[in-house]
């Protein structure tokens, strides 16, 4: 619990396809300094963002960094929300099996209340 | 001529209006985002499979394998080599950008 003041709900919501973009390496860097600051951190994938958690990134070939196995630290931070939309696994030929961490699938509306619930939406 | 698609086609509208302009016996380049085009279950393989009836459709294996995907039978694979030589091959570009 923080010493100084209430703690918030912060929700990353992350649209956006890995690697194409910069989007999605730097949702994780900011993910990881809240969590430094024990905030209540949830994580949303949607629409192409759900391809930033498909397993078997080898990113060898591009000569970039493979922050995949960043996801996979994220438990050590006390981020455990992980929250996948069903509907944007399914039009991408994607289950929750294809995702490297454990993850709650949840439907479109219901991501829509937890995103209501928040205090603070970073938006990726 | 060769078209080069680098948008994922769940985000951006650059793989429909390529096929949509590209005339028969050209050569569409899928890198970057987008190679999701050609993955399997994606909402885009159908319209990638009816593709290939008009165009040698190409992807950029390292782009692919980044993002930890397999694409659907059918499409060609090239690395970095092979898409300079795409693009020797043919006399002109077009980036859908």
């Amino acid at each position: 619990m923080s010493e100084h003041g209430a703690v918030k709900k912060f929700m990353y919501v992350n649209r956006k396809a890995p690697y194409g973009t910069i989007y999605a390496l730097e949702s994780l860097e900011v993910v990881l300094i809240a969590a430094a600051f024990d905030q209540d951190v949830s994580l949303a994938f949607l629409d192409d963002g759900v391809y930033q958690l498909k397993k078997g990134h080898q990113t060898k070939g591009i000569e970039m960094k493979n922050f995949q196995p960043t996801y996979r630290a994220l438990e050590d931070y006390d981020v455990t929300k992980l929250y996948v939309e069903q509907e944007s696994l399914r039009m991408r030929g994607l289950t929750a099996d294809d995702m490297c961490v454990p993850v709650d699938v949840v439907s479109r509306a219901d991501l829509g209340k937890l995103m209501e619930q928040q205090d603070v939406l970073f938006s990726f | 001529m060769l078209h080069i698609v680098n948008k994922s086609p769940t985000e951006r509208n650059a793989l429909d209006s390529c096929l949509e302009t590209a005339q028969a016996g050209g050569a569409v380049l899928l890198i970057e985002d987008g190679v999701y085009a050609a993955t399997r279950g994606s909402a885009t393989e159908g319209r990638l499979r009816a593709a290939m009836a008009h165009f040698e459709i190409y992807v950029l294996t390292p782009d692919l394998e980044a993002r930890g995907m397999l694409a659907i039978e059918g499409v060609k694979f090239v690395d970095y080599g092979g898409f300079v030589d795409l693009v020797a091959k043919h006399d002109t570009c077009q980036s859908w950008l």
